[in-house]
Formats: structure tokens, C-alpha cells, sequence
């Protein structure tokens, strides 16, 4: 899977939590932007987590503050 | 120079505008004179206490504080030291002593409070490259415990099996695999259904550690928690305990069948770099750990006052934590934290100590009235208790 499909594939997981429907770009903040809160959070990582199959620690939460970095995560985690 | 508490600036804004609503401060209540295991003095005022994790109402047993006074008079005020140097007295064997009869297991280690339980284990046996897969409504112990270690933290939706499991699926091959669940989660007085999850935790290699702080002493045949209850107790490696609940006293423990678990007293940090527990504090920890083996018809009676607080509570019109009672606690759901502390307030003037929980210690936000059942409180308190209920819900306008 390319970066630009896991790209894709993320936006349009975002969908559902992007309450106030901000356009998405790689600075993207989740917590400033996206005003995600810690129970939007956990909803929103267990979505990504079931459509790659793969696990976020909270370990490595803490180092994703925006859109890119995550896009960029879920690239790494799927190698 | 920038303030290092501006950080803290939210939360001190929040509390002046709850305050400035002319609410009693919920989080300073003092009591001025405590007459048993139910009832205080709080403002000048007799007070039911609903509210204390007392659930076996050890806290004035008389054989209790005789173990305590005699402990105080032959060992002194305290150990000024750790467990591992100048800090075991015999009365701290006792207690482990006690521990291993009580759960029948090989191995019991006791730390200065629940807290550094959870705390020291948890950081000490999942260490770097290991998987922790814990609920998301985790105590704050168990989190700061994931915290201080250095594996990888997998959270999941509170007691959902599914979710578990996939998280367990994906785990890398070979990686060490804690699961950590509790048997009541302290909000809302529910309990996981660890028969299945333990079942699951097993089926992929994972130890498993269960916090059984609001379930000891009073759930399972023996009192020794949700897992005996459950039959599952002999699939589970680490049980976490509290002296500061059923026992009546403070103190934290960890039991378990694992061969190798004594070395834990070296390498486990908040065991080790700790004063141990005063000698009168254990040795009431042993005597009421011993009573508690033999406490079923205590154990009958507090399950027939959650029931009938529950009941109540629910035939007055008040949303509950849970559709029918699991545990002690029974969890009143308020509407925001302005009116559950006006509600909580109402309570007060009626004479009832609840706790108010909000977050970030409850889950999805919410604003709680806990309450703790003791199983001291008589069936004429638990009448009164509904009563009051019904008075500062019409008075707070929650029913």
C-alpha cells in the first residue's frame, strides 16, 4: 500500500470524528485542529488499529501530534 | 521566569466556579469524630457514611484494634526503614502469612499502600519490548505503573472481549504479553467478565495480573474476589490487593503462585527504596485478613444491602451505573458536576457522606455520586439512606 492510499484509507477513517469537518492536511493537529479528546482518541486509534491490523502503542501515540506523523507511522507499522 | 503552575490553571478556574455557586467544597470534608465503621461526625453533625470502601466494616473490630495496640506496644511507632534493610518485624511475615492462607497461594508480598502495589509490579515484570494490553478504565495506579515501566502500553474499550483479543493477535511473536484487568472497576461498581477474558489471555501466552481492591473480602466463596467467584482464580498469576478497603487499615499486597516470584523483594523499586508499614498497621492487617476467612454470613448481609440500595435508588428514578447490582458499590449518574455537587451537597444537610467522582477519575466524563456499602450498615440505615436519596434529589431537582 502506497503512502497516498494509507492516506486516503486515514482521511476517510477521520470522517466520523472530524465533528466540525475541518479540511485535513499533514499539520493537522488531532488535539489543537481536530479538538480530538482522550475517549475520541481511543475510538479513533481502534478504527485505524482494525483497518491496517496493526497495534498503536500508547507509546507510540505519544510521538503522533499530527495528520502526517500518523500517515507516516501506519506506513512504518505496515512494512 | 514563566510559572510552572499555569498548567494547572483550568482546573484552579473550574473549582472557583463551582465554589463561587456557593456549593460546600466536596474535596475538603473533615471528620471531626468518627462513631463507627458507618456512622461520622462531619460538621458538627451525625453523619451516615456511604461512602468509605469499609465494606467489611473492620475498622472498629475489637479484636482488630487489640492486634494494633499490642503491636504498638511491643514494636514502637514504626520501622524507620525499608523492608529490605532495618523494615521486616515479624508481625510484617504475619500478615504475608495471613495473605497466603487467605488466597492459598504460594507467594505474598506487602507494600506500604495499593497504590505502590500496582505501581512496583507492573513496572518491574513488563519491561522493555513487552506488551501491557490493559482495560482503558484502569485505576490511575495501574497507569502510572504502565508509566514508570518501559513496555508498550496496548489499551483497550472497557471489558470488551473483541477488542482484547485483536489486540492480543497482533502483538509481535515472541514478545511478553501482560494482561491487566480489575474485578470492580471502582466507578461504576461493574464487574469484567474475567472468566472469558483470562480464558483469551492464556489462549495467546499472556501473564495475567487482576486488581481485586474492590472485590476482596467480600466477593468469591471466600472472599478472595471476582476470579474465585468466577472459578478462574487458578489462571491468574498476579493478584493485586488493598489493606485500605475490606481490611480496614492501609497497606497494598500482590499474591501469587509464580516460582520465582520472591525475587521480586530485590528488584521491585517501590518495594525496596520505601519505609515499610508501622508494626501496628500489620499486625491489624493479619488479624482482620484471618477474621475475614470466616466472614460469610457478613459477606450475605452486604450483598442484601446492595441489592436493596440498588432496588431503591432505581424505583426512585435514579439512572444507575449498573442495570442490576454487581459489587458494593452502586454508582449514581449525575448530569454535570454543577448539580451532582449540589446533589451531593443536598445529601450532606440529610446527614449522608457519598463520594463525588468526576472526571478525570470517571470514564466517558461523567459525574458520579459513589456509594460504598458497608456491611455494618443495618436494613433500617439502608431505608434511611433511600429516604435522604429521595429528599435531595426532589431538593437538587436530579428525579
Amino acid at each position: 500500500m502506497t503512502r497516498e492510499a494509507t492516506q486516503a484509507t486515514i482521511l476517510s477513517l477521520i470522517e466520523p470524528f472530524n465533528k466540525k469537518g475541518i479540511a485535513v492536511s499533514d499539520a493537522s493537529t488531532f488535539a489543537g485542529d481536530l479538538e480530538f479528546d482522550s475517549l475520541t482518541v481511543m475510538d479513533f486509534v481502534a478504527a485505524i488499529e482494525d483497518e491496517f491490523d496493526i497495534i498503536i502503542s500508547m507509546n507510540q501515540q505519544a510521538e503522533i501530534e499530527n495528520f502526517g506523523q500518523l500517515v507516516d507511522a501506519v506506513v512504518k507499522l505496515r512494512d | 521566569m514563566s510559572d510552572l503552575f499555569s498548567k494547572f490553571d483550568p482546573i484552579i478556574a473550574q473549582r472557583e466556579g463551582l465554589l463561587a455557586t456557593g456549593v460546600t467544597d466536596p474535596f475538603s470534608l473533615v471528620m471531626e469524630k468518627v462513631i463507627s465503621p458507618t456512622v461520622a461526625v462531619c460538621n458538627g453533625r451525625e453523619t451516615i457514611l456511604l461512602g468509605t470502601y469499609n465494606y467489611m466494616g473492620m475498622t472498629f473490630d475489637p479484636d482488630v484494634i487489640a492486634a494494633g495496640k499490642k503491636a504498638l506496644d511491643e514494636f514502637g511507632s514504626g520501622t524507620t526503614g525499608s523492608r529490605v534493610l532495618n523494615g521486616t518485624y515479624s508481625p510484617h511475615r504475619d500478615v504475608e502469612e495471613a495473605l497466603k492462607e487467605f488466597y492459598a497461594m504460594d507467594h505474598a508480598m506487602v507494600f506500604s499502600t495499593g497504590y505502590q502495589a500496582n505501581l512496583g509490579i507492573i513496572s518491574t515484570i513488563a519491561g522493555k519490548g513487552d506488551y501491557i494490553i490493559l482495560d482503558i478504565d484502569s485505576h490511575a495506579s495501574i497507569w502510572d505503573g504502565c508509566k514508570m515501566g518501559d513496555a508498550e502500553v496496548v489499551p483497550f474499550k472497557h471489558n470488551d472481549l473483541e477488542a482484547m483479543e485483536k489486540r492480543l493477535r497482533r502483538i509481535p511473536e515472541g514478545a511478553g504479553k501482560l494482561v491487566i484487568l480489575e474485578g470492580v472497576y471502582s466507578m461504576l461498581g461493574d464487574i469484567a467478565p474475567l472468566k472469558e477474558m483470562i480464558a483469551v489471555a492464556k489462549k495467546y501466552g499472556a501473564m495475567v495480573l487482576v486488581d481485586e481492591a474492590h472485590s476482596m473480602g467480600f466477593i468469591g466463596p471466600n472472599g478472595r474476589g471476582v476470579a474465585e467467584e468466577q472459578g478462574c482464580l487458578d489462571d491468574v498469576d498476579f493478584v493485586i490487593g488493598t489493606f485500605s478497603k475490606s481490611v480496614g487499615t492501609v497497606g497494598g499486597f500482590c499474591v501469587s503462585n509464580h516460582p520465582k516470584f520472591e525475587i521480586m523483594r530485590l528488584v521491585c523499586r517501590p518495594y525496596v527504596f520505601t519505609a515499610s508499614l508501622p508494626p501496628s498497621v500489620v499486625a491489624t492487617a493479619a488479624t482482620s485478613v484471618r477474621k475475614l476467612m470466616h466472614a460469610a454470613d457478613k459477606r450475605a448481609h452486604l450483598w442484601e444491602n446492595s441489592r436493596t440500595l440498588h432496588k431503591g435508588l432505581r424505583d426512585k428514578g435514579f439512572q444507575l451505573g449498573t442495570q442490576e447490582p454487581q459489587s458494593a458499590i452502586i454508582s449514581v449518574i449525575m448530569p454535570d458536576l454543577e448539580r451532582g455537587a449540589g446533589m451531593w451537597e443536598a445529601l450532606l444537610h440529610e446527614g449522608l457522606y457519598v463520594n463525588l467522582a468526576r472526571p478525570p477519575a470517571t470514564p466517558a466524563g461523567m459525574t458520579l455520586l459513589r456509594c460504598s456499602l458497608c456491611a455494618l450498615h443495618s436494613a433500617e440505615q439502608v431505608q434511611t439512606i433511600i429516604g435522604m436519596f429521595e429528599r435531595a434529589g426532589v431538593k437538587a431537582g436530579i428525579i
